[in-house]
C-alpha cells in the first residue's frame, strides 16, 4: 500500500526547503543579470552577513541595531567590490569575473572567520519550528515563514523593478550594456546598486539559513545548493531561481526518500545536479534562460 | 593569447642550457644535498600538482572548457591505481599508472559529454557534478577502498622491476621521472594538429566549426586527456605523497586549488603550470614562517589558515587585474628584458 499522505508531506517539505535554495539563487540572478558574472562570492556574503548579525546581537546589541549594522555593512562591501574588483575589470570575458569572484569568496570568509572566530553560534529569529497539522499532513512554521519572506523579496523586487529609475537602469544594463551607456547610464553606480542588492539578499538568506543550521563556516557552502536551481531555472531569470528552486528541492526530497535507499542513502549532494543536467541536455540554457545567439 | 617566438637567439643563455641545468639540480644535486623534509613535504607535492594543473590546462587553457571537479579526477587516478595493484598484484606499477589514468580518463569523458550542448558558467556548474558524486561513491562503496570503513586506502610500495623507491628521494625522483614524460608528451601533443584545435575551439567555437575542426571530438578529447593527466597526478598524490589517502581530501577545495595554480601560474602555458604549483605549494610555508616570526604565538593554524585564504583570494584578484597571463608571463617580460640589457652590453 503506497502511503500517499507521506509522500504529500514529502513533497511540501521539498517545496519549502527549495524556497531557501531559492533565496540564495536570486542573488546570484540579480548579478548575473545586470553584469553577466556568475558570483560564485554570494555564499561567502551570506555567511559574513549571519555572521556579522550574531556576532552583533551576542556581543549585546539590540536586534534592530545589528540588522542596520549588518546591512550598512552589507552595502558597503557592495560599494567595496565594484570599487576594488569590477571596476578594474570591465570588458573582461565573464570567466575572468568568475574566477575572480572565486578569489572574492576566498576573501570574505576568511575576513569573516578571522573578525568574528570560527565557532557554531546558534541564530534565533522568533520563529519556532512548530508544526502545522493540516489535514494530517504536517507542514513546518519555520519553512512557512521562510517561504512569505522569499515571496515578499520577490514581489519587493518585481516592484522595484519595474517602477523606480534605479530598477529600470539595472533592466536597460541587464538588456544591453553598451546602449545603457549610450544613454547616459553610469554602469559602476548601477553595479554598485546591483552588488548591494545581492548584500541584502544575502542578509535574509543568510539569516534564515544561520536560523536553520547555525552559523557557521558550512553555511558559505549552501551556494552549491543553489548552483543546480540556477542551471535549471536559467541564469537570468528571478522567476526561473523560484521555479528552479521548487523542483530541485522537491526531487531532492522524494529522490532522497523514494530512490536514496537503492544506493544506501546521501544521495542528496549530487541528485540536484543530475536533475539539472538532465534538463539542460534538453533546454541548454535552462528553464527560463535567455537563448544563446551565435555568430562568428 | 599570442606567443612571441623571436627568431634570433641570443648568446645571454641558451635555453637549452637552462634546461640541462635544470635536469642536472632536479636529477643529481636534489636527491644528493636536499633533506627528506624538503623531498617529501615540497617538491613531490609540487609536482604531482603541476602535472594535475598541466592537465587542466590542457582543458581550461587550451580549450577552454572550464572545470570545477579536477579533484573528482584525482581521486578515480588514486583509487584505481590502487585497486589495480591490490587487485591484480602481476601488474607493473607503470602499467597501473596507465590504466589508473585510463580510467580517470573514462570518466573524464562521461562527466565532459554536458560540454557538448553546455557552455561557459553551465558546463563549469555540471562539472561540480562530477567533484559531488565521485566523492559520494568512493565513500558509499567499500569496494573502491577494500572496505575500509571511512574509504582510507594506504599506499602499496612504488616498485618498478626489482628497484623500490620507498626513501623520501626515490618517491621524488619517481615522481619527477613520471611528471616528466608526462609533460613532453604533451608538450608534443600541443604543438600537433590536435592542439591547435583545442585553441581553435577556445577561441571561437562556432568558427572552429566553420574551418572543419571537429568540435565534439575535439571537446571530448580534451576531457579525456585532461582527465588522463590529473588522474595520473592523483596516482603521485595518493602513492608518492600521502601515502595514505581519504575520499575527503579530494574536496572542492582542491579542485579550486588546481584552478588556482594555473590562473596564478598562466593559462595555457605547461610552464606556468609548474611555476604555479610552485608558488601553491611553497607560499603557506612562508607564510606560516613570517606569520610565526611576526606575530608570534598569537598566529595559530586557525588565523594562518584564514589569512591564507584572504592572502591567496586577494593574489587571484590581483593577478587577474594586473597580469591575466599570470606569473609566467611576468618572468618573459624581465627574462627577455635582460636579454635585451645583456644583447647591448655585448654589443658595445
Amino acid at each position: 500500500m503506497f502511503d500517499y499522505q507521506f509522500l504529500l508531506e514529502v513533497l511540501i517539505g521539498g517545496l519549502l526547503s527549495g524556497v531557501m535554495y531559492s533565496l540564495v539563487a536570486i542573488g546570484f540572478v540579480l548579478i548575473y543579470k545586470t553584469s553577466g558574472v556568475l558570483n560564485f562570492a554570494q555564499g561567502a556574503m551570506l555567511l559574513f552577513a549571519a555572521l556579522t548579525f550574531v556576532s552583533l546581537v551576542e556581543r549585546g546589541t539590540s536586534f534592530v541595531v545589528a540588522l542596520a549594522a549588518t546591512l550598512a555593512v552589507m552595502i558597503a562591501l557592495g560599494i567595496a567590490v565594484e570599487r576594488a574588483v569590477l571596476r578594474p575589470l570591465v570588458n573582461q570575458p565573464p570567466i575572468t569575473l568568475f574566477m575572480a569572484t572565486l578569489g572574492l569568496s576566498y576573501i570574505i570568509e576568511g575576513a569573516a572567520q578571522l573578525l568574528w572566530g570560527t565557532q557554531v553560534h546558534g541564530l534565533d529569529i522568533g520563529v519556532s519550528d512548530i508544526p502545522f497539522d493540516v489535514g494530517g499532513v504536517f507542514i513546518s512554521r519555520f519553512d512557512l515563514f521562510a517561504a512569505a519572506v522569499a515571496g515578499s523579496l520577490v514581489a519587493l523586487f518585481t516592484l522595484f523593478f519595474r517602477y523606480t529609475r534605479t530598477g529600470l537602469s539595472f533592466r536597460a544594463v541587464a538588456d544591453d550594456q553598451f546602449a545603457a551607456l549610450a544613454v547616459g547610464l553610469r554602469l559602476p553606480r548601477v553595479w554598485a546598486a546591483v552588488w548591494t542588492a545581492a548584500g541584502i539578499v544575502a542578509l535574509v538568506a543568510g539569516l534564515l539559513w544561520g536560523a536553520r543550521l547555525g552559523v557557521q563556516f558550512s553555511l558559505s557552502l549552501v551556494v552549491l545548493k543553489a548552483l543546480p536551481v540556477l542551471v535549471l531555472g536559467g541564469f537570468d531569470s528571478i522567476a526561473g531561481a523560484i521555479v528552479g528552486g521548487l523542483l530541485i528541492g522537491a526531487t531532492e526530497k522524494l529522490a532522497e526518500v523514494y530512490v536514496g535507499p537503492l544506493f544506501g542513502g546521501g544521495i542528496e549532494a549530487w541528485a540536484a545536479y543530475v536533475v539539472a543536467l538532465a534538463l539542460l541536455l534538453v533546454r541548454p540554457s535552462g528553464l527560463f534562460g535567455q537563448k544563446l545567439v551565435e555568430r562568428v | 593569447m599570442t606567443t612571441i617566438i623571436s627568431s634570433k637567439r641570443s648568446f645571454f643563455f641558451p635555453e637549452i642550457v637552462a634546461t640541462c641545468l635544470i635536469a642536472v639540480v632536479a636529477i643529481g644535486a636534489v636527491p644528493l644535498v636536499g633533506s627528506d623534509y624538503l623531498m617529501d613535504a615540497v617538491l613531490t607535492p609540487f609536482l604531482a600538482l603541476a602535472l594535475a594543473a598541466v592537465g587542466l590546462n590542457l582543458l581550461t587553457g587550451y580549450a577552454g572548457q572550464v572545470s570545477l571537479g579536477s579533484a573528482a579526477f584525482l581521486a578515480v587516478g588514486a583509487y584505481a591505481a590502487y585497486n589495480f595493484s591490490l587487485r591484480l598484484p602481476a601488474l607493473p606499477l607503470l602499467l597501473d599508472l596507465v590504466l589508473a589514468g585510463t580510467i580517470a580518463a573514462a570518466v573524464g569523458i562521461m562527466f565532459g559529454l554536458p560540454s557538448l550542448r553546455l557552455r561557459g558558467f553551465y558546463l563549469a556548474v555540471s562539472t561540480l557534478a562530477a567533484q559531488f558524486f565521485v566523492q559520494w561513491a568512493l565513500t558509499k562503496f567499500g569496494w573502491f577502498s577494500n572496505d575500509n570503513p571511512s574509504g582510507v586506502i594506504d599506499a602499496p610500495v612504488l616498485r618498478i622491476g626489482s628497484v623500490t623507491f620507498t626513501s623520501a628521494a626515490g618517491r621524488y625522483l619517481f615522481s619527477l621521472g613520471v611528471v616528466t614524460v608526462a609533460t613532453l608528451l604533451t608538450l608534443r601533443l600541443l604543438r600537433s594538429q590536435t592542439g591547435r584545435n583545442f585553441i581553435a575551439v577556445r577561441d571561437h567555437e562556432v568558427a572552429a566549426k566553420v574551418i572543419g575542426v571537429p568540435v565534439l571530438r575535439t571537446k571530448l578529447l580534451a576531457f579525456g586527456l585532461s582527465s588522463f593527466l590529473i588522474g595520473v597526478a592523483g596516482v603521485l598524490w595518493a602513492f608518492a605523497y600521502l601515502r595514505t589517502v581519504e575520499p575527503a581530501g579530494f574536496n572542492l577545495d582542491r579542485s579550486f586549488q588546481i584552478l588556482f595554480i594555473i590562473i596564478i601560474g598562466g593559462l595555457a602555458s605547461l610552464r606556468g603550470a609548474f611555476v604555479g604549483a610552485a608558488f601553491i605549494v611553497v607560499f603557506p610555508l612562508l607564510l606560516s614562517r613570517v606569520g610565526a616570526a611576526l606575530l608570534g604565538s598569537l598566529f595559530d593554524s586557525g588565523v594562518l589558515e584564514m589569512s591564507q585564504r584572504i592572502v591567496i583570494g586577494t593574489l587571484i584578484i590581483t593577478f587577474l587585474i594586473a597580469e591575466p597571463r599570470g606569473l609566467i608571463a611576468l618572468w618573459d617580460r624581465g627574462w627577455a628584458r635582460l636579454r635585451a640589457a645583456s644583447g647591448k652590453a655585448i654589443e658595445t
